[in-house]
């Protein structure tokens, strides 16, 4: 017979404003089980923790239920507590009578009701809970980061100086994201390369770390400590070992017309190329699309001028698979398409372009040279009108519902370098907020104002439309209240980030979750920022939400410190709450095993001796290592052979029972 | 509180199911408007006069004829809250008060002449009801 202890918690005012917890501790003693019962103001604090332990000493309790806030809060707390006083974890339940009661209720009697119904449900369960023993995994020694950017490649070398081996998979064939591609940094106007590209070196040169560039992940399995990994290696067409980067092939390429990505685009390059100068590795890669030599087996050129004999029009995709102990995301951002936005006349108008085409425009290795001219007919502008919030905080289905937080710094640097490098130029911004919270930010935006006399015009832009050689921008002035229609040379469009859509596609290979928007989901907003809700899976970058270079180092920073926490153990302990198949019951129909999302059920020819009746039958086995107790295999067995250990069918049912009662 | 400008911005609301508290103030209304120098009060003003409550002001002033119902800032408005269909709303609100009672469904028999089309007359109720 069990001895059951109730213990119900206030939470200062969070509970005890909304619950009656005197009257609920009361009702819960007259339940059958129940020995003791008692309430307190926190039952998390030590001395609520001393409540409990003395009174599973004083009587003999066999299990307690504990009527507190969400099990995700303090379940792990309340079983270290048991477990002190020694007895079994698992024998605890907690009803969430804040969660799910006090804070979403108003009225005191209504409140009070639900926290004696679930408070009542968990003691149905914990009458039949059974102890359980929690067992070991190992941990593959080994980190995965996903992309290369400035949040992937910090992880990675932070993961590595601590003495773990870690692999980058980038898809592009240059690892540097978009860090790469800015010119300079706000608020400090220092030069983008000159700080990346340092790292990007020492990735490269860290033994600890492997770069697969222009890779991408395939396929994960197996859970924390031990994700296995299998990695597609693009076809480059080039011998990554063997090529020197010397660029003699670049030089010879007749195939011109491929559109140059590391300039989004904005001028051409050969159909073997290296992104940029700076590129690591410095390897070339052929665009098989824009190669003659490998549509229509003419040419060849690249292969003969190559001194180092590292063409190979014949390569093909290959696939390496790998054991890591623990992932880190940083799949990183993208500005978001503007065909909805016809408004800005984006696609018509070359001089209408993206605040990152206007880095590559600015840049010393972009598509000018560093001039700032006009994209239409090279010449110099005079006048050049910024729009904030393309996309950004719409609600209307065009954009983005989010502030991507970068645009207002970028904006403000981007008009303070124009009128530094060319004082004739006029610059306008038309912004809705500008928004600066950041160390010495709101200082860097009032420089570009009085210092830079950059002209902000407090309101949206209604159309651009092209007139001659020059640009029309209509717009509004509120704090005027005027219309303006204004001829400018250049239109800068800060466009709103989004996550890059690798993200959605490895985010449900690995089973993390992500919001409404496609960015990862963290385990908790304030407390755990950089892991998913998904063990053995961290967050870098932008992939889990829009921030700056200083903000993304932070982070890829603090992801790696908790990837290490990881790798430093030698064994995880694992949830004992599996899954177990009942071989008498088992139909052998392998419904289990195709449900099963980690691989941990098999099958196995079994002499079953079921009441006397001997014989060889096919049952389901569980591996206990590999199931994560997700359940998927209990709902889908037909014959009711799969249980849950800690949630089984009866739990759940005497649950529901004890709810409906 | 519920005075008669709450019971407007009410009625402004069962009108158009635009929430306006949506709006975040960036201009792109106005900024979209072709009679933007016509009006009194700009299509941002409108959208932040409900808020407020001024209906009546929105009601006495032209700049509800003004509007010519291009719909542009409602293509265009990034938080969804049609400025457009506002001002529609409002001009409504003011025709249908100054019908007053001069139009009454015992007077429909008479103005059916064969000539008249029922739509219009569909219409007159819908201006000037009671």
């Amino acid at each position: 017979m069990q001895r059951i202890g109730v213990f119900v918690c206030w939470c200062g005012s969070n509970i005890a404003a909304t619950v009656d917890v005197e009257r609920v501790a009361q009702v819960m003693k007259n339940e059958p089980g129940v020995v003791f019962s008692t309430d307190y103001q926190y039952m998390c604090s030590e001395a609520g923790q001393a409540i409990i332990r003395n009174a599973i000493a004083e009587h003999k309790l066999t299990g307690i239920v504990v009527c507190s806030c969400s099990p995700r809060m303090h379940e792990a707390t309340f079983r270290k507590t048991a477990q002190r006083a020694g007895l079994n974890p698992y024998m605890v339940e907690i009803a969430n009578i804040r969660e799910q009661c006090s804070w979403i209720h108003k009225d005191k009697e209504e409140g009070t009701e639900k926290a004696i119904v679930l408070a009542r449900a968990a003691l149905a369960k914990v009458m039949l809970n059974a102890p359980l023993i929690a067992g070991q995994s190992s941990v593959t020694k080994r980190a995965l980061v996903i992309g290369g950017g400035i949040a992937g490649i910090q992880s990675a070398l932070d993961i590595a100086d601590a003495g773990y081996e870690v692999d980058i998979v980038e898809k592009e064939p240059t690892i540097g994201g978009k860090m790469s591609k800015l010119d300079k940094t706000f608020p400090t106007l220092d030069c983008s390369a000159c700080i990346l590209t340092p790292k990007m070196v020492d990735a490269a040169q860290n033994e600890k770390i492997t770069l697969y560039t222009y890779s991408e992940v395939e396929e994960v399995k197996g859970f924390v400590g031990n994700f296995n990994v299998k990695i597609r290696r693009k076809a480059r067409y080039v011998k990554e070992d063997v090529c020197t980067g010397c660029g003699a092939c670049m030089q010879k390429c007749p195939s011109k017309k491929g559109l140059n990505e590391f300039n989004l685009g904005l001028n051409k390059r050969t159909a073997i190329y290296i992104p940029f100068a700076q590129a690591i590795p410095n390897v070339a890669v052929i665009d098989a699309t824009q190669c003659i030599k490998i549509k229509n087996n003419k040419c060849g050129l690249c292969d003969t001028v190559c001194a180092a004999k590292a063409i190979d029009y014949n390569q093909q995709d290959e696939f390496i698979e790998r054991e890591y102990g623990a992932i880190v995301m940083a799949t990183g951002f993208n500005p978001i398409k503007l065909d909805k936005f016809n408004e800005y006349s984006y696609a018509e108008c070359p001089d209408v372009i993206t605040s990152l085409e206007l880095e590559r425009i600015m840049n010393a290795a972009g598509p000018t040279g560093g001039k700032l001219v006009k994209m239409s007919n090279g010449e110099h502008p005079h006048d050049i009108t910024f729009i904030q919030c393309v996309g950004s905080r719409d609600i209307s289905g065009r954009g983005k519902c989010y502030c991507s937080k970068i645009c207002c710094m970028y904006t403000a640097k981007h008009a303070m370098l124009i009128r530094d490098k060319y004082p004739d130029v006029n610059v306008h911004v038309f912004y809705i907020d500008v928004r600066t919270p950041g160390k010495n930010f709101d200082e860097f935006y009032r420089r570009a104002v009085e210092e830079y006399s950059v002209d902000y015009i407090k309101g949206q832009v209604g159309k651009v439309y092209p007139e001659g050689d020059h640009l029309v921008v209509q717009g509004v002035d509120m704090l005027a209240n005027e219309q303006i229609i204004h001829k400018t040379d250049m239109v800068v469009l800060a466009t709103a980030i989004e996550p890059d859509p690798t993200a959605r596609k490895i985010a449900s290979m690995l089973t993390a979750s992500i919001d409404t928007n496609d960015f990862i989901t963290e385990a908790h907003p304030k407390l755990r920022p950089v892991e998913s809700p998904t063990a053995g899976i961290f967050l870098s970058g932008v992939c889990q939400g829009p921030k700056d270079i200083p903000e993304t180092v932070a982070q890829a920073g603090a992801a790696a410190v908790k990837v290490l926490g990881l790798l430093s153990k030698d064994k995880l302990v694992t949830n004992p709450c599996v899954s177990q198949s009942n071989e008498l019951l088992c139909n052998g129909c392998s419904m289990c095993q195709n449900v099963c999302p980690y691989g941990a059920i098999g099958y196995e020819d079994k002499l079953i001796n079921d009441h006397g009746i001997r014989e060889t039958r096919r049952v389901a086995v569980v591996n206990e290592a590999l199931c994560q107790g997700c359940g998927a295999c209990t709902v889908t067995c037909p014959s009711g052979a799969m249980d849950l250990k800690g949630f089984t069918n009866k739990q759940i049912m005497a649950e529901v029972d004890a709810i409906c009662k | 509180m519920h005075n008669n400008s709450d019971k407007q911005k009410d009625q402004v609301f069962r009108m158009t199911g635009v929430d306006t508290r949506k709006c975040m103030k960036c201009g792109k209304c106005s900024a979209s408007c072709p009679s933007f120098n016509e009006m009194q009060y700009r299509p941002h003003q409108f959208v932040d006069m409900v808020t407020k409550g001024r209906i009546e002001e929105l009601m006495a002033s032209p700049s509800i004829y003004h509007c010519l119902s291009c719909f542009a800032c409602v293509e265009r408005c990034p938080r969804g809250v049609e400025p457009a269909v506002v001002v529609e709303a409002i001009r409504n609100l003011a025709e249908r008060k100054q019908g007053g009672t001069y139009f009454s469904p015992d007077e429909v028999p008479e103005l059916i002449d064969g000539t008249v089309p029922q739509q219009a007359l569909v219409s007159a109720f819908r201006k000037y009801r009671k």
